[in-house]
């Protein structure tokens, strides 16, 4: 059970900026919300939720990253503490305005932009800046 | 990606041998979606059986296949939604869209 001012977890990934890591970096935060003790909603859920948003961050990071540029990696840091968990997906390309992402429209049937809609609708808090180690997309869902 | 198509009862089934879907291995399911309706195609099964997690791009591609049929005024369908797939095309209201069924058994019959 996570306390208050507890830190259970701090990770730091460090990927090639290459689709093919998804699905390690999707199953290693699902396996994170797997090996959780709490006691509250579906855990199942949780742990394909934390799978399918972090998917979609590290997506959107390679997709936004500059071809060529020497930093062509993809930095993924998860934590939990006091109760929050938290995901920090950084990249190092031109980035993008999380607020000018809308939801998708029912009837234009796009065949993009639901990955933020996803990740808008699965996390307590989302927030996009851009810090001295990159742009930072950080997702924060409380878990007790 | 693993991907075998066959014909059934006048249909052709796309079967997704894959476990998930995601932005790596769709842009593939995309091309050979689009490739059977180009080869002739005219009623697609998609089964996705196998399919235990997809992604937005997972969906893109099978939005992307919808459109295609109703260009080509053909028929494309989707069988086999594992609980947790499903539910991401609930959250999207993307299952009011296509055409779903529960089973390869229920589609062919229709």
């Amino acid at each position: 059970m996570c306390k208050a001012s507890e830190t259970l977890l701090n990770l730091d990934i460090v990927v090639p900026n290459q689709t093919r890591y998804l699905r390690l970096i999707g199953n290693i935060a699902e396996q994170i919300a797997r090996d959780l003790d709490v006691n509250t909603g579906d855990h199942d859920a949780l742990a394909y939720h934390l799978n399918l948003v972090v998917t979609e961050a590290v997506t959107n990071a390679i997709q936004y990253a500059c071809p060529g540029e020497e930093k062509n990696k993809v930095r993924i840091f998860l934590s939990i503490e006091n109760a929050n968990l938290c995901v920090r997906v950084y990249d190092y390309g031109q980035g993008f305005d999380i607020e000018a992402v809308r939801a998708p429209d029912d009837d234009e049937l796009s065949e993009r932009g639901r990955g933020i809609f996803f990740i808008r609708s699965l996390m307590d808090h989302v927030e996009y800046r851009k810090t001295e180690c990159g742009n930072v997309l950080e997702m924060t869902k409380r878990i007790t | 990606m693993k991907l075998m198509t066959e014909q059934r009862d006048g249909k052709t089934v796309l079967m997704v041998k894959e476990g998930r879907l995601d932005a790596h291995n769709s842009g593939e399911l995309k091309d050979r979606i689009l490739k059977l309706f180009e080869e002739g195609g005219r009623d697609l099964v998609v089964d996705l059986g196998d399919v235990q997690f997809i992604d937005s791009s997972g969906l893109g591609a099978l939005l992307s296949g919808h459109k295609n049929a109703i260009h080509r005024s053909v028929g494309f369908a989707l069988v086999g939604l594992q609980p947790r797939v499903k539910a991401m095309f609930e959250l999207t209201r993307l299952q009011r869209v296509f055409e779903i069924y529960p089973g390869l058994r229920e589609a062919l019959d229709v």
